[in-house]
């Protein structure tokens, strides 16, 4: 199949997650609990924006009209981004950053292990160099939610809270849109469906470990996909993009 | 929370063959924790294949105030030193 249109528009969403959460976990940089913990999340933060930059390169190159890398982070407005809503949400306490991150990792390791297998060369080569990182990444985070789950009655509470306000927003990491559906119809994308019984399975396996409770399906909030996002995510961009919107082309 | 904190330290192997060398120490929960921060903390730029932890207070260490009856004794039998042969040209180090 020969769609780049519909392959970098594919890419610069999966580069858009990525940037955004990366961007979200670069802000605990210098204000992490303690030292060894903010030099590893600061890896992380640093694993997620260099998989963006693969992905943004990517789309990057289908455009071919003068669209880079830094164009995508840097100059696109609120509406044309088209991140996962999990990833942009204000980064919270110490507990919300580390069940979000699991949420997500929990998903995003089957996910690559899937779109490995992408009929598109590139995609699957990024995802074979990503997958790596992507099982430190949910070891890490599985470590972590046990251990602030089943730690204080304090981390408990606090955990078990993040756990059931992210909830609602996991619902959306499998929802295939028309995008999706023609790709993965050419075998291009992941059918992000046939996932989400893994992701059920790790998540409650972890949960249950932590003596926390699984919420149940009663909300869900959606968008991000389409360019609908949260009250924060206008304040994340312009931190981002600052530079490039006071000094345009500004380079160093 | 550094309260409860352990101190580690960290011996890493920077290649097959070699031996594990003392990198530094860091604060870790659990042993298991220690594994991932010394990845993070010291194996940033590809330094190591292989990564030990070992907790600081399970190190037993000699003195300073042990020197005296350690070491002075070996001052005066020469013969153990290996200093007493002549290095064959082109080795500069025994």
């Amino acid at each position: 199949m020969s769609d780049p249109k519909a392959v970098a528009e594919y890419a610069t969403r999966l580069g858009d997650d990525s940037l955004i959460l990366g961007h979200r976990l670069s802000e605990w940089v210098s204000r992490a609990p303690f030292l060894e913990e903010d030099l590893a999340l600061t890896n992380v933060a640093l694993d997620f924006i260099g998989r963006a930059r693969m992905f943004y390169q990517y789309a990057a190159e289908l455009a071919g009209d003068g669209t880079t890398e830094d164009t995508l982070a840097y100059t696109r407005d609120i509406r044309e981004f088209t991140n996962l809503l999990i990833c942009e949400l204000p980064r919270g306490d110490f507990a919300f950053s580390v069940v979000r991150h699991f949420l997500y990792d929990a998903f995003q390791l089957p996910f690559l292990q899937a779109l490995k297998h992408s009929s598109d060369e590139r995609l699957a080569a990024i995802a074979a160099k990503a997958e790596k990182e992507s099982r430190y990444h949910l070891r890490r985070g599985s470590e972590w939610v046990r251990r602030l789950g089943d730690g204080t009655e304090e981390s408990r509470a606090r955990t078990q809270q993040a756990v059931n306000d992210l909830w609602g927003y996991t619902h959306e990491m499998f929802e295939l849109d028309a995008l999706d559906q023609r790709l993965v119809d050419a075998g291009i994308a992941v059918d992000i469906v046939a996932l989400r019984p893994v992701w059920e399975d790790t998540v409650k396996t972890v949960l249950t470990d932590a003596t926390l409770t699984v919420p149940e399906n009663t909300w869900g909030v959606r968008g991000g996909r389409t360019g609908y996002h949260t009250d924060s995510f206008g304040f994340l961009l312009a931190e981002l993009q600052f530079m490039q919107r006071a000094y345009p082309g500004l380079t160093w | 929370m550094k309260d409860h904190l352990q101190l580690y330290e960290v011996f890493i192997r920077s290649r097959r063959g070699l031996d594990h060398k003392h990198v530094g120490s860091l604060h870790a929960d659990d042993a298991e924790q220690a594994l991932e921060y010394a990845r993070d903390v010291y194996t940033r730029r590809g330094e190591g294949v292989s990564i030990w932890v070992v907790a600081s207070r399970d190190i037993t260490a000699s003195q300073e105030s042990d020197c005296e009856s350690f070491y002075d004794p070996l001052d005066d039998k020469p013969y153990r030193h290996a200093s007493m042969y002549e290095l064959p040209v082109g080795v500069d180090t025994l």
